[in-house]
């Protein structure tokens, strides 16, 4: 495999369109099996490598009990295996330890419990918290909640028209009383990888705490808490080839142990009295209910498949696959990518020859291939750029320069309709 | 107002003699270019239909006669399409035929049926949801 997309590129044609096929493929039954289907909706959700699928199965099968509540050798098991997951997710991310790993239903839930549950603790009237305009809604309206409840305010860093942050607009925005910044790692709708490590530094430095949504990194970049610096980080499972309902916040712990808990019931105690109850440590505190175990264990089986992976060589793969889709789909007359900035992820957004996206997503269905189009749950960016939305196609380490020729070829079929 | 400028007769004859996806959206198409704009002081907030993420607006009123005029337009092609057959389907009915009308089995014979699934968020099951509850208040 080439190491360099941008030769590689400039070197395709239609006659080398089986190259670089995805050594990953046959891991993924329902891409492998789909001969017909181009998946290329990868930021919504990825489909999940026989691994996880035999995890999960494996875990109903021969061990299915509820954990932390082990009067028998099931729940025994059961409990091993979920905090071994524990382990393994903190290990991926670079946490100093895993009780800073608290379970959730995914990225959007990790950040509610950063905003109902560390906001608290520093917002007060006239306060700030900075955002950007390219947020996923889920780093948005938390805030605005958390902002409304203190009297705080919710600022939002400007995006440049290639899909960058305005990193001057980052400076003006923060100052002294910029409690919480909270920026995706990468941008759902664009591709943006955002410098966090450098942003965190310059916003640690001005006192805030920094939140990171790392729902659209977890699966292309390898992510080390310890480089990155930020106090609180969120991902979903789904995202990186796991099961959904399941994703993690992973916290600074003398942040975690300051924080009130945030939902409440069983689990989450250590000893309850009518008058009144003691908290567990987290990151029970912040689990109440019975833990979604099995989507726990399938992200470990995911979190595994990764580690055995060369990720180098991924993210050449997927590197290449952007390059290949942004040199083919721009040589389609009137089609205009947005978001061209200078590190980004493999997601592609494009609108062709003033056609809604919607047309196109639909005639792309008809063909086989699947993609999103609308404004990808980040209203302010499109409102931003001016646009009603766009049509994305995003890769995952399965896909291969076939699925981008079939993506190539449906536009050019969807646009001869319209 | 005559809103309507194919009939939902000729709509089925046509699908029923396609045998591929192109020729079904080709006409699908041509059908939603054929349908009246509508005028820009009715593309309004109140006439929007929520659950679009294309923009749909609609104006639904009843005749003396108690017959539905309906005038519906979107910003995007296909669901300008699937608006036609909603109205060849709709326009100028009774209250009564309206509630009464079976639009799943006519999209499912048409093989449109995925448009009417609440995922795709083109609006089809709101605008029909919309028109089925101005003529229940009619009914």
């Amino acid at each position: 495999m080439k190491t360099n997309p941008a030769t590689s590129v400039a070197k395709t044609g239609a006659a080398t369109t089986r190259w670089n096929p995805s050594p990953w493929r046959q891991d993924f039954p329902l891409i492998a099996e789909q001969t017909g289907l181009a998946y290329l909706d990868n930021a919504a959700t990825t489909q999940k490598p026989t691994a996880v699928l035999n995890a999960v199965r494996a875990y109903y099968r021969e061990r299915n009990a509820n954990v932390h509540r082990a009067a028998h050798q099931l729940s025994d098991a059961a409990t091993r295996a979920f905090e071994a997951a524990r382990e393994k997710v903190a290990a991926r991310f670079g946490a100093s330890s895993a009780k800073e790993v608290i379970w959730t239903r995914g990225t959007t839930e990790a950040i509610n419990l950063v905003a109902a549950a560390y906001a608290p603790l520093v917002l007060a009237e006239g306060d700030n918290v900075l955002i950007s305009r390219m947020e996923h809604h889920s780093n948005i309206v938390p805030w605005q909640i958390a902002c409304s409840r203190f009297g705080a305010r919710l600022r939002a860093v400007a995006v440049l028209p290639n899909g960058e942050l305005d990193l001057d607009d980052f400076d003006a925005k923060l100052d002294e009383r910029t409690k919480i910044v909270a920026l995706s790692h990468v941008s759902n709708a664009l591709g943006t990888v955002n410098p966090v490590a450098d942003l965190t530094a310059r916003a640690k430095a001005a006192g805030a705490a920094v939140v990171v949504d790392g729902a659209q990194a977890a699966a292309h970049i390898e992510i080390d808490l310890r480089a990155l610096g930020c106090d609180f980080y969120a991902f979903s499972g789904h995202k990186m080839y796991a099961p959904t309902g399941i994703g993690a916040l992973i916290g600074r712990q003398e942040l975690l142990e300051a924080m009130p808990p945030w939902q409440t019931g069983g689990e989450m105690i250590e000893h309850v009295r009518i008058e009144a109850t003691t908290y567990a440590p987290p990151p029970f505190k912040f689990e109440a209910g019975t833990p979604n175990i099995a989507g726990a264990i399938g992200l470990a089986a995911a979190v595994d498949y990764l580690n055995d992976l060369d990720f180098a060589r991924v993210a050449s793969h997927e590197a290449d696959l952007l390059a290949y889709a942004t040199a083919s789909l721009n040589q389609i007359n009137g089609l205009r990518i947005v978001g061209t900035a200078g590190n980004k992820s493999p997601v592609l957004s494009f609108l062709a020859q003033g056609a809604h996206p919607h047309d196109i997503g639909a005639l792309l269905d008809q063909q086989g291939v699947a993609v999103r189009a609308g404004h990808h749950c980040a209203m302010p960016l499109m409102e931003t750029l001016g646009l009603p939305g766009t049509v994305r196609a995003s890769f995952g380490l399965y896909n291969s320069r076939a699925d981008v020729d079939a993506l190539v070829t449906a536009v050019h079929k969807a646009l001869s309709l319209l | 107002m005559p809103a309507q400028t194919a009939s939902l007769d000729d709509i089925r004859a046509s699908f029923a003699f396609f045998d591929n996806w192109e020729d079904r959206y080709r006409f699908l198409i041509d059908l939603g270019r054929a349908i009246p704009p509508l005028p820009d002081e009715q593309r309004t907030e109140r006439n929007l239909v929520r659950g679009c993420q294309s923009q749909v607006w609609l104006v639904a009123r009843h005749d003396e006669k108690e017959r539905l005029h309906l005038a519906i337009d979107s910003d995007a092609h296909i669901v300008r399409g699937l608006i036609a057959v909603v109205l060849a389907a709709y326009h100028g009915k009774s209250p009564a035929e309206t509630v009464r009308f079976d639009v799943e089995a006519l999209f499912e014979e048409l093989a449109l049926l995925s448009h009417l699934t609440p995922t795709r968020g083109n609006g089809l099951r709101a605008i029909v949801s919309r028109i089925r509850s101005v003529a229940a208040a009619q009914d």
